[in-house]
Order: C-alpha cells, then sequence, then structure tokens
C-alpha cells in the first residue's frame, strides 16, 4: 500500500508537470486550429534560464527558487510570443499543414541552436537545487519537498489561469476566439492581442514546467523537451485538446499512469510506451477526448 | 456616411471583387443584391476589415478604414451581422448579448441597449439562459442581429437575414430591420439574395454580378427595371 501511495505521489508531481506543458498546447490550439510543436522547447529554454540564473543564486532558499521560477516564466513567455510573431503569424491563413510543420521545423531548430557548444552544447548539465530540499516523511511515505513545490506550483498557476481565462476580459476575447474568431473579431475582440497573450500565457506555463521538471530530474540539456512534450501533447489530446480543465486532468492521469506503470517490476520497460499506447486508444474510441466536445453549429 | 470607391479584393488570382464603388447616406437602407459569387459577401467582409482590399478605399463618417483591423473597426460604428449568423453556440443568449458589448465600457449605456434589443426581439429575453446553439434559425438570427447592437453601432451590415428561415419568419425579421432604421436613424447596408425583399425595404439599390456593380439606382426604379425583372425578380 505504502509503495502505492509513493508511487501515486510521484506519478501527481510528474502529472502537473504535464498538466503545465498541456496547457500550453490546448490554449493554442484553442485559439489557432494547431498543435505548437516548438513547445517543448519553449519547456527546455525554461529549464536553460532556470539553469543559467540559478547558478548564479544561492542554493536551498524559497526566495531563489521563486526569482528562478519567475525568471523561467518571463523568457519563455518572451520566446513564446516572439516565435508567433516571427514565424507564425505571417503564415496565418495558409493551410494548417505549412504552420504545423514550419512549428516542428522551429523546434527543430532550437534543439539544433542550443547544442552549439558556444550555446549550451549536447552534454547534460546539473540543475541546481535552488528550492530548499527537505525529505518529509509520513510513516513509510516520503516525499520530497521538490515534489510538494512542484505540486503546489502547479495547483496554483492552473488556479490563476482559470481565473485569468474565466474572470477578466483578456480571458473573455480568448474564449470569444476560441468559439468563432471571426465572430470574435466582430464584436471588436483585438486577434493579435488575443493570440500573442495566448502564447504569453502558454509558454510562461512551460517555463514554469521546465524549472519544476529540472528540480526533480535534474539534468538539463537541449533534448530534454522532447519526451515531456510529446507526453504533454498526449495529455492534451487525452484531455480533450481545447478544453483547458481536461489538459489539467489529462496530465495527471498521464503522469500517474506512467509512474505506476514503470514503478511495477514487470512492465517498467513499457513505461514510454504508456503515453503513446493511450494516445492510440483515444484516437480510437474517443476523439475528442476525455472533456472535448465537438461542436456543430446550426446553419 | 459611407462610401467605397473602386474597391477591390481578391483570392488568390481570383478577383471576387473587382473596382466595386457606392455610397451609403445616413440614414438610408442600401441594399446590394446579386447571386451566388457576384461578390456581396466579400463586400462586407472587405468592410469590416476581415479581408483585405487589393485596392481602392472605404471612407466612413470622413475617415478611411481601408487598412483597419477589425477591432478597430467595429469601435468606429460599424456593425456586422454576418452570413451564417455566427453566433456564439456555446453560450448563453446572456452571454452572447454580453459579448456584443465587449468594447462598450459605460454600464449605463449597455442596459440601455439591452432594453432596446429586447424590445425589438421579446424573443431573446425569454431565451436568455438558453445555449445559444439550441436556438431556432430564426431566433439564431435575431440573436446574431442584437449581438451587433449590444456594440451600439452608427452603421449596421446584413449579409443575408433571411437565408435558411421560414418565409413567415423573413416577413418578421425585415420588419425589425425596418423598425431599427426608423426607430434609432442606424444607418443599413443589406446584402441579400431574395432581390424582390430587399428592394421594398431599401431606398437604393447596387447589382453586383461577378465582382463588378453592373446596376445602381432608387430602389422603386430598379423594381420596375424589365433587366432586373427577368434575372432577379423571376419575371
Amino acid at each position: 500500500m505504502t509503495e502505492f501511495l509513493q508511487q501515486l505521489v510521484n506519478g501527481l508531481s510528474l502529472g502537473a508537470i504535464y498538466a503545465l506543458i498541456a496547457l500550453g498546447y490546448t490554449m493554442v490550439y484553442g485559439v489557432l486550429r494547431f498543435i505548437n510543436f516548438a513547445h517543448s522547447e519553449v519547456f527546455m529554454v525554461g529549464a536553460m534560464i532556470g539553469l543559467g540564473l540559478g547558478r548564479h543564486l544561492p542554493e536551498g532558499t524559497l526566495w531563489g527558487g521563486l526569482v528562478v521560477l519567475t525568471a523561467a516564466m518571463a523568457g519563455s513567455a518572451l520566446l513564446g510570443v516572439t516565435i508567433e510573431r516571427l514565424v507564425y503569424r505571417p503564415l496565418r491563413g495558409t493551410a494548417t499543414l505549412n504552420v504545423l510543420i514550419t512549428a516542428i521545423g522551429v523546434s527543430l531548430l532550437l534543439q539544433s541552436v542550443f547544442q552549439h557548444p558556444q550555446v549550451f552544447g549536447a552534454t547534460p548539465q546539473l540543475f541546481p537545487a535552488v528550492f530548499p530540499v527537505k525529505k518529509i516523511g509520513f510513516g513509510d511515505l516520503v516525499i520530497s519537498s521538490n515534489q510538494l513545490v512542484v505540486i503546489t506550483v502547479a495547483a496554483l498557476l492552473i488556479v490563476v489561469l482559470q481565473l485569468v481565462v474565466f474572470r477578466t476580459r483578456m480571458g473573455t476575447a480568448m474564449r470569444a476566439v476560441a468559439l468563432n474568431p471571426q465572430a470574435a473579431q466582430l464584436v471588436g475582440v483585438n486577434l493579435n492581442a488575443v493570440i500573442s497573450f495566448t502564447f504569453a500565457l502558454g509558454s510562461a506555463l512551460a517555463g514554469a514546467g521546465g524549472v519544476l521538471y529540472a528540480l526533480n530530474y535534474p539534468s538539463v540539456e537541449p533534448l530534454m523537451g522532447v519526451m515531456p512534450g510529446l507526453k504533454a501533447f498526449v495529455a492534451a489530446v487525452l484531455g480533450g485538446i481545447g478544453s483547458i480543465p481536461g489538459a489539467a486532468l489529462g496530465g495527471l492521469i498521464l503522469g500517474t499512469v506512467e509512474t505506476l506503470v514503470g514503478g511495477s517490476a514487470a512492465l517498467s520497460t513499457y513505461k514510454d510506451a504508456i503515453a503513446f499506447a493511450v494516445l492510440i486508444l483515444i484516437l480510437l474510441c474517443r476523439p475528442t477526448g476525455l472533456l472535448g466536445r465537438s461542436t456543430a453549429e446550426k446553419v | 456616411m459611407l462610401s467605397v470607391a473602386n474597391l477591390s479584393v481578391s483570392y488568390g488570382a481570383i478577383n471576387a471583387v473587382d473596382g466595386v464603388s457606392f455610397a451609403v447616406p445616413a440614414g438610408a437602407i442600401v441594399t446590394l443584391i446579386g447571386g451566388n459569387g457576384a461578390g456581396k459577401t466579400t463586400t462586407l467582409r472587405a468592410l469590416s476589415g476581415l479581408l483585405r482590399t487589393r485596392g481602392g478605399s472605404i471612407t466612413f463618417d470622413g475617415a478611411d478604414l481601408t487598412r483597419l483591423p477589425p477591432h478597430e473597426i467595429v469601435a468606429r460604428g460599424l456593425g456586422h451581422v454576418p452570413e451564417g449568423r455566427m453566433i456564439f453556440a456555446n453560450l448563453t443568449v446572456d452571454e452572447n448579448l454580453a459579448m456584443g458589448a465587449y468594447l462598450q465600457h459605460d454600464r449605463q449605456r449597455i442596459a440601455e441597449n439591452r432594453d432596446y434589443v429586447f424590445g425589438i426581439f421579446p424573443r431573446l429575453k425569454e431565451r436568455l439562459r438558453q445555449s445559444a446553439g439550441t436556438l431556432s434559425g430564426g431566433e439564431q438570427q435575431m440573436l446574431a442581429i442584437g449581438r451587433a447592437l449590444m456594440g451600439s453601432p452608427k452603421f449596421l451590415m446584413l449579409d443575408e437575414p433571411s437565408l435558411g428561415l421560414a418565409p413567415r419568419l423573413v416577413g418578421t425579421i425585415f420588419e425589425k430591420i425596418q423598425e431599427i432604421n426608423r426607430s434609432h436613424g442606424l444607418t443599413i447596408l443589406l446584402v441579400e439574395q431574395n432581390a424582390r425583399l430587399a428592394l421594398e425595404v431599401s431606398s437604393h439599390a447596387h447589382v453586383l454580378e461577378t465582382g463588378r456593380v453592373v446596376m445602381s439606382g432608387p430602389s422603386a426604379e430598379l423594381r420596375a427595371d424589365p433587366r432586373l425583372k427577368a434575372a432577379y425578380l423571376g419575371g
């Protein structure tokens, strides 16, 4: 039982990270109807910023950790907005496939740039312990303070996101664009501002995800975004692409299932296969995902 | 109030609108009529900034709108009830109307606009909490017009308000359109395939064919024109 609970906690903290990344996929899909495959590299850059800054700060302090987290979020938001402005916006209005392939191009470009020795290089580097490190025991169950940080920060960010989306003017505009971009423009919504804001928000969450991931798996390198990025994409599809609660739920489920499978002796080698099996199953049985719904418009 | 000079819009190599010019005087109902693919919807979409123009100019209240994005055009008082209504199907009637007031900041004004919309379309008040996607076609059209009115427009463009409606409802919608024009002095540009109806309610009409204006004049005269009768009014 303790073993199970232990894996559950591990799974939830991994799932919380998947959820943060998945939110960016799902929000961008919501307003632009395409999958931003460069999102995993925004996550990676978030971790890189955290690494670069964390080295110059004292280790093991709460304020240091929060500074690193905030800086990574701000830097990632800037990167996301820049990518949209420079690359996706000029392609808007062309076939979705063009944008999709370009997104893969941006993803590969960022990976390659960071692999250049002058920029970062291909060798993994150790992420500093920017937050205080403690082990907290409940009987046999051990929770690391980093897992607590991950779960707390992720939960807070998701609550803030909900407030932004449902309680602010910009959030209202985002929802209108997601429902019908042309109708939104005709009531006076500034489409470019909404799209930039969406990229900023989604990328900031991915940047936070990057730092939180690196806290628990402290090896930072240019390809570190690939696997978590793909899995978060699966999580977004599992929850229902375009649905914000869906992305959060999908991330938690996927992280938990993956960790439980990884923890069982017989199946542990299939850990990574699980995510993609889930993707295939979902696409076969319920393509709209758990919380997604297909919209039929009356003509 | 609105003047369009030499407007051209193209989709790739195809000129959907090719040098169209017309004017809409303040307080009038002007109609654009023509068959499928004549360029009527394209003209409206260019006017509200949803489509890029290739050439020509759009002047509204003395200001040039030609290169402005849609949200700035809406802010200047051009309302657009688009083809297919484009209501927010997942939102309630109430939320749709609230979205229509997106650029309005004066609470008093918003409340007045709501009362005004409910005065014209009492049905919307009865359906306030209902999801807009579950409304009938006629009610959706009312909602689309109501949503546009929530933005306090000075000028309203209506794209095929009769499309897909039962004949009885078409009459109702057109009465309401005239009412909006008379009671509020709202200038209206109406795009319609139902030429007979459009000519009845409008003061001036322009006939579009393959992206060009082929006939213009007072609606009463056009109604009597034998060429128009043969082509659009069923002889």
